[in-house]
């Protein structure tokens, strides 16, 4: 995006140059609007598992936030004269089913005729314009929380390559479907300083942009990172996406890797999610009880990873 | 004479695939495969060190890389 001018409005709260994923514009002083939108091609095979996948992912940035998803709108792209249909419905029907676990409503959307299937969401919500939370407010002395385990790019991967038993497919797709909301309901109520979802950039780069944008060091301790056994066999087997190895090249210049840590662990950490967990930073005072609240609220993944330094700013330390 | 598997231009996790079946198929010895990116690269040399085959060599060849894997 560099050389392009953007609008400047007072009202425009986060806009596109910190790094967040959405917008945040205030109405009044109670109310501002969150907008997002995200779509992308198929990751499981299901046509209805793909449409509560893709519509959970793409709330996922509302709830980082802090806040509420009021409205939400489809994104289909299809290849209406070479698929079926009820194709098209199974996904509608699979991304209504978390529309409405998301107490949102389906207001519309657009398709257009394309050759690769893709689906997503257009969310709107609210929150209010001095509550809102973004990357930028880790504080040294914080601890951050993980909420979701990692591997789904990875076992992704491994899914189109035929490999994985069904097992792992359900855990993965149950995992990917799950939505954000009780975690940032808990996070809104305790009361944090930072988040942001883990989406494509993994962890190391999501851990990366919150570190830069809150001018603060992270620590994590790779040990305590929650990870879904099977992204570790075949992460070793070789099934690592080409856009995690990306992200390892992009954070290398700003990382300070423990000489003892596994290679498949740094796959690990830097694996692309789909719809991931929220990494929160909130004080170490609140980090228990935030932990215990979340586990009491279906988030049993939930995990203290790290903590936030005040030095090397904008970089991570990965023990 | 090594066995050869050119997996250039292919993305993963297809070249991965690839050295497998040979893998399978020759069962010990020595393959040569072909990729053009780091991924496939380093997603090769994994595989074949989890069938247990030693990964010999790998040289830059063109825009991508030439792996040679053995096992005795």
């Amino acid at each position: 995006m560099h050389g392009l001018i953007f609008e400047k409005d007072p009202n425009l709260l986060v806009g596109i140059e910190t790094c967040d994923d959405a917008g945040i514009y205030r109405l009044t002083d109670q109310i501002a609007l969150i907008q997002t939108l995200d779509f992308f091609t198929p990751i499981v095979n299901d046509p209805y598992d793909f449409g509560r996948i893709a519509a959970a992912n793409s709330f996922s940035d509302v709830y980082a936030m802090g806040g509420k998803p009021l409205t939400a709108m489809n994104i289909v792209c299809f290849p209406i004269k070479d698929m079926d249909k009820a194709i098209l419905r199974s996904v509608i029907e699979g991304g209504l089913e978390i529309i409405h676990k998301a107490k949102a409503i389906m207001i519309g959307g657009h398709s257009v005729e394309d050759p690769e299937l893709k689906y997503g969401l257009s969310v709107t919500g609210t929150v209010h314009p001095q509550k809102f939370l973004t990357n930028a407010g880790a504080r040294p002395g914080d601890l951050l929380i993980l909420t979701k385990p990692l591997g789904t790019g990875i076992l992704a991967t491994a899914l189109k390559a035929n490999k994985l038993d069904e097992k792992v497919i359900i855990e993965i797709t149950e995992l990917m479907a799950a939505l954000n909301k009780d975690a940032a309901e808990v996070m809104v109520d305790v009361g944090v300083h930072a988040c942001t979802d883990i989406t494509g950039f993994g962890l190391l780069g999501h851990s990366l942009e919150m570190a830069k944008a809150s001018k603060v060091g992270l620590r994590i301790y790779t040990e305590k990172v929650p990870v879904i056994p099977a992204a570790i066999t075949f992460a070793s087997m070789g099934m690592v996406p080409a856009g995690s190895f990306a992200n390892q090249k992009f954070c290398s210049h700003h990382l300070d890797i423990d000489p003892s840590i596994d290679p498949i662990i740094l796959d690990i950490i830097s694996d692309a999610q789909t719809s991931g967990g929220l990494l929160i930073s909130v004080s170490e005072k609140q980090a228990s009880f935030l932990i215990q609240k979340l586990q009491e609220r279906k988030t049993p993944s939930a995990h203290i990873i790290g903590e936030v330094l005040k030095e090397p700013m904008g970089a991570i330390q990965v023990r | 004479m090594s066995d050869i598997v050119d997996a250039r231009g292919l993305s993963c996790p297809q070249p991965v695939l690839m050295t497998l079946d040979e893998i399978k198929k020759v069962n010990k010895g020595e393959i040569v495969v072909m990729v053009d990116t780091d991924t496939s690269k380093e997603n090769v040399s994994r595989a074949a060190k989890t069938q247990g085959w030693q990964v010999f060599d790998i040289q830059p060849e063109g825009e991508g890389y030439r792996i040679t894997i053995r096992k005795d």
